[in-house]
């Protein structure tokens, strides 16, 4: 690219009009895309700012002056706790039951050829490409109809539902690649298979497990449609949000808020470390060819 | 030997029953009761009985016209918009990322890690109407001194392509990356100008990422109606809308339904006439090796 435009070289004044011009249309596109990150990050720097606002009245969206009191005292909002208690418990529980079914799928999937594959993937991919909204208008419909009782247990019914999908999906593609004749190998050493798969099988796809299970923790705590189809007067953080929002809104919520996105920035760069170091550990065994 | 053969033929069913059982039963079994329910007739007093009542789809479209047609257009234009602001992005971090190019993926998805609604309120933080953004967009003419940015289409709007721009970028960014540097550097050497090396080579091999990108904008868009409850007014209603509050409000769960049906009806054969456009390689996973 560079050369092309070296090439360029007519008189003096007009070439160096026609090489600023170049700078800037290459410039222009990394400003573009500077002003695109500006506008996905702007957001979150309000949300941080305004966890230290002291506001006027009820609602948290002008600025009136520095203070520290909302992060010293997070839960002063009356029922803040108990909702994000609750999304805790079930962003936990719906992880562990989703992430279970979903590598086992993601497993037949990938390393078996078995009749009625096809089917199977486009079902799995069918709640993903359905609306929020869809999903958790038919499950209500359902427990209405059966007469089941909304509340903790139905929440954590719809969890699992729509993240098994998305596990199936993170878990899937990291197992394209994988290497089966370790496998082959233990067996060859005497090992069943339940022993292949926890001492071998499972150590080389648990990050691609783990970036599941996070992925899975992540949605269920942010889960706001389909979970306030299915509530009935069980309340979680973003339905707790979502109440406030009319009413009123304390700079506890950005507070929280600020607290969910460190967690889970760090447990992001922790799981890119863990999967760094993973593949430095697979890199120490033998390479068929020399690395040139 | 024959039992061992038999068991290796059952183990995918096996591996694949307990998820595939959870999906059918709190799945697509209640698609079914959602269908059963949206036949029936009544109201919330004396209650709702079966009864083909196939009037409550045309009832619905009837009614709701304006609020379908707005949900399409905001999600339309929230997905284009997605498109002009994501692509050059990701272009960027594939082609002029470097060695900064994870820590600006990271960048992109940061968004994901703050609650949708937070996120959603923040922008009403951004665009009060005391707020700095406000004032200068009215300084510079845009706005006019009365006028208001919240509330209104633009606000709505906005806060759609705000929330669901990372389902575009990391599509785009994952095909972008994908590409083979020597096809490019092949294009120049044959005397490719740089529009004609994008448009010929580059944006083609893009495509698939363009298609996965719109479709996972798009579907959530139009069903979306936090947007147009948090940053708009019952001028901007969406199907959504109407939907949440036949469901939790009205209590009138026929017409809820049929509405939700009538949603997934359209989206999905959007997305068909899309995928049939674009070819379906990138919709469905990838085959076995």
């Amino acid at each position: 690219m560079e050369a092309a435009t070296a090439t360029v070289r007519p008189a003096a004044g007009r070439g160096l009009a026609i090489r600023i011009g170049r700078r800037l249309l290459h410039h222009s596109l990394n400003v573009y895309a500077a002003l695109a990150l500006v506008y996905l990050l702007l957001p979150i720097a309000i949300i941080l700012l305004f966890s230290f606002n002291d506001p006027r009245g009820r609602f948290n969206f002008v600025w009136h002056g520095f203070t520290l009191d909302a992060w010293k005292h997070p839960f002063a909002v009356e029922g803040l706790g108990d909702a994000m208690r609750t999304s805790l418990e079930i962003a936990a529980l719906s992880t562990i039951g989703a992430t279970i079914l979903g590598t086992l799928m993601a497993l037949a999937l990938v390393r078996y050829q078995f009749r009625g594959r096809a089917p199977t993937n486009f079902f799995i991919f069918l709640p993903l490409a359905s609306p929020e909204i869809v999903l958790g208008a038919s499950l209500l419909s359902m427990f209405l109809n059966l007469g089941v009782a909304l509340g903790f247990g139905t929440i954590l019914i719809a969890h699992i539902m729509f993240n098994v999908s998305f596990v199936v999906v993170t878990v899937r593609s990291r197992l394209i690649g994988f290497d089966r004749s370790v496998e082959e190998a233990a067996q060859d050493l005497g090992a069943n298979s339940v022993q292949t798969f926890l001492r071998v099988t499972l150590p080389l796809i648990f990050p691609a497990v783990l970036a599941a299970g996070l992925l899975a923790f992540a949605l269920s705590i942010d889960d706001f449609v389909i979970t306030n189809f299915n509530n009935g007067s069980t309340i979680t953080f973003p339905l707790f949000i979502w109440g406030a929002a009319r009413v009123a809104v304390p700079p506890q919520i950005n507070v929280i808020a600020a607290m969910i996105f460190l967690v889970t920035v760090f447990a992001m760069i922790l799981t890119v470390w863990q999967q760094r170091r993973a593949e430095k550990l697979a890199s120490v065994r033998p390479e068929p060819e020399p690395v040139a | 030997m024959e039992a061992v053969q038999r068991r290796k033929g059952l183990l995918p069913y096996l591996l694949l029953a307990p998820g595939l059982g959870w999906l059918l039963v709190f799945f697509a079994i209640p698609l079914g009761y959602m269908a059963y329910e949206s036949l029936k007739a009544g109201t919330i007093d004396t209650g709702f009985s079966f009864s083909w009542e196939f009037s409550n789809y045309t009832h619905a479209i009837s009614t709701y016209k304006e609020q379908f047609v707005r949900s399409f257009e905001y999600a339309g234009l929230a997905t284009l918009l997605s498109l002009v602001i994501g692509y050059p992005l990701a272009y960027v971090i594939a082609f002029r990322g470097g060695k900064w190019r994870n820590a600006l993926l990271l960048a992109v998805i940061l968004p994901f890690f703050v609650t949708y609604l937070i996120r959603t309120l923040s922008w009403e933080t951004i665009l009060d109407d005391e707020s700095w953004v406000v004032d200068t967009l009215k300084a510079a003419g845009l706005v006019s001194n009365d006028g208001r940015v919240l509330d209104t289409t633009a606000s709505v709007v906005a806060g759609i392509t705000y929330n669901f721009l990372p389902f575009m970028i990391l599509p785009l960014y994952a095909s972008l990356e994908r590409i083979d540097h020597r096809l490019l550097e092949a294009a120049y050497d044959l005397y490719g100008k740089r529009r004609a090396v994008f448009t010929r080579v580059t944006l083609p091999l893009s495509m698939p990422g363009v298609v996965a990108g719109v479709l996972l904008t798009f579907i959530p868009a139009a069903g979306d109606f936090v947007n147009a409850t948090l940053l708009g007014t019952p001028r901007q209603a969406m199907i959504g809308n109407v939907i949440q509050s036949r469901f939790q409000v009205i209590a009138d769960y026929p017409s809820a339904a049929a509405l939700s049906f009538i949603l997934m009806g359209l989206i999905l054969v959007l997305v068909l006439a899309w995928a049939r456009f674009a070819g379906t390689e990138s919709l469905m996973g990838s085959e076995p090796r």
